[in-house]
């Protein structure tokens, strides 16, 4: 596991085995994901602890992160498994803790888990009751 | 990440909130694409221009920060969201217009050149080869790293804003050799610019930080800059290498049916009511390329075309521009097919156009339905 943005978060897991292209697939305003073929369409990824993949695409997807904390529809957290400098900067400007993990770690998560995110911590996610 | 005493001192803040906040975006980057260090940077390209893709929340940091923030190389700028010359035409409302210019404005007080270009590799001087840059916009990144010998993480509007201001970027893994553990083989034959296109959407999504691509021909320069326009959009990857890579590199054919699947995934109607051109904006060769198609013919339904301010300037005098207007063309500069509030789902149902990027922004952001057509294609179908 790697820390790229530091903080803690607590909440409830939404997961996408699909990259996330903020620029353009990501409404600013709500945090919801208009692209038809992604599986978290139509879904808002705001105040969870946000699990994909990577961000890909424009990068302009930083501002799109910028956007949805300014709006208060950012997740409390984001992991993934792969680099991206939109998500990585987009967190890193606005405070979003980030992590990334190994795909072993990756596939352990499921959406609605509840978990509690330290990076501070030395077992920095522990899985919540 | 080591940092020297003067790079902690800004990351701590003795230097200022605009130095520190630089710092800790770049060492975000570096953490991410694990650099040992920070590296002089000579020339920034920054996205987050278009008032449609930022929004209020940008628009507000920018003029935050433009009140003490201060460019340190050479900075150029992403299209913006309309042509200033005819934006009257198209009735965009005033709140766009003044949130638009206030956008302009806060690059300029910054000292960034106001190019309102995509294509910084074709109307801008190339540095010599091996030039450390940070462009952000990706197919600019891509173009750079694969075809200009130049060196530059697939920045993001942030990353490259920090290393405008510090003139500095973290040493990543594609500032130095980058080898790629997947090739792609070309198996499609009698490729356009679209194929291109398609080409590098799917390549953008099989690989890393790079890809090996083989069985290529020589290919012009719109197809080219498609090749970098759908790699961009798709994935993380920010350079091709030409060739089949070491032996023990993953072989991934790219063939008819691949083909279809990225087809299919972007084009959703059988015919557009208007037709868009550039994106990435055209460059001079391909206005002038576009202006010969179209001798004796013209347009049957709108076209709009999108170039750079001085590509536009340069086909005015030589008289392209003349004969692109004849023939029923729209041309705009400063702004991309890409989110320009231009088009929008309002008054265009769907469109046609000969660009993956555009493609992909136009279904999921603008929100309309797109017709992929090769250039050819569109000229032999939609013009008499």
């Amino acid at each position: 596991m790697k820390i790229l943005v530091q903080g803690k978060a607590q909440g409830i897991i939404l997961k996408s085995n699909d990259p996330i292209n903020f620029l353009g697939t990501v409404d600013k305003k709500t945090g919801i994901i208009s692209d038809k073929n992604h599986d978290l369409f139509q879904k808002s990824i705001k105040d969870c602890i946000l699990v994909f993949p990577s961000g890909v695409g424009s990068s302009v997807g930083a501002y799109t992160i910028y956007s949805i904390k300014s709006n208060n529809s950012a997740p409390l957290a984001m992991i993934c498994t792969k680099t991206d400098l939109t998500v990585a900067t987009g967190c890193a400007l606005t405070n979003i803790p980030l992590v990334m993990v190994s795909d072993e770690e990756f596939s352990s998560f499921q959406s609605g888990q509840k978990i509690s995110l330290d990076t501070e911590s030395s077992n920095p996610i522990t899985f919540l009751k | 990440m080591d940092l020297t005493r003067e790079e902690e001192s800004a990351l701590k803040g003795e230097q200022g909130e605009i130095l520190q906040m630089a710092y800790r975006i770049l060492v975000a980057t570096g953490e991410a694409t694990d650099a040992e260090k920070l590296i002089p940077i000579e020339w920034a390209h920054l996205s987050g221009v278009n008032y449609n893709t930022i929004g209020d929340a940008g628009e507000e940091f920018l003029s935050g920060i433009s009140k003490d923030a201060r460019v340190k190389v050479k900075t150029t700028l992403n299209p913006m969201g309309f042509d200033i010359d005819n934006v009257s035409n198209y009735g965009l409302d005033e709140n766009f217009i003044s949130k638009q210019l206030s956008i302009r404005n806060s690059y300029e007080t910054m000292g960034v050149t106001p190019s309102f270009s995509c294509i910084p590799y074709e109307i801008f001087d190339i540095p010599k080869d091996g030039t450390q840059v940070a462009f952000a916009e990706s197919n600019a990144a891509i173009h750079a790293n694969s075809y200009d010998n130049l060196k530059t993480n697939k920045e993001s509007s942030f990353s490259a804003l920090a290393s405008a201001i510090t003139g500095k970027s973290p040493y990543s893994s594609l500032r130095k050799e980058d080898t790629p553990n997947v090739t792609i083989r070309m198996k499609v034959n009698n490729p356009n610019e679209l194929t291109y296109g398609m080409l590098g959407f799917f390549a953008g999504k099989v690989g890393d930080t790079s890809v090996n691509i083989s069985g290529l021909a020589d290919m012009d320069k719109r197809q080219c800059k498609a090749m970098c326009g759908g790699m961009g959009t798709s994935g993380t990857c920010a350079k091709f290498l030409f060739g089949d890579g070491n032996s023990d590199c993953e072989k991934v054919d790219f063939d008819e049916k691949e083909m279809q699947n990225v087809h299919d995934e972007l084009n959703t109607a059988e015919k557009g009511d208007l037709i868009t051109l550039g994106s990435p904006q055209l460059g001079l060769d391909e206005i002038s390329d576009l202006a010969g198609k179209l001798k004796g013919r013209s347009f049957q339904k709108r076209c709009m075309i999108f170039c750079p301010r001085t590509v536009k300037e340069q086909a005015r005098k030589i008289g392209y521009t003349n004969e692109l207007e004849r023939a029923g063309c729209e041309i705009l500069s400063d702004c991309c097919t890409c989110l320009t509030p231009l088009i929008n789902k309002e008054n265009v149902d769907a469109v046609t156009t000969n660009s993956i990027k555009g493609a992909f922004y136009l279904k999921n952001s603008t929100g309309v339905d797109v017709n992929l057509k090769s250039l050819s294609q569109i000229i032999e179908d939609e013009t008499r």
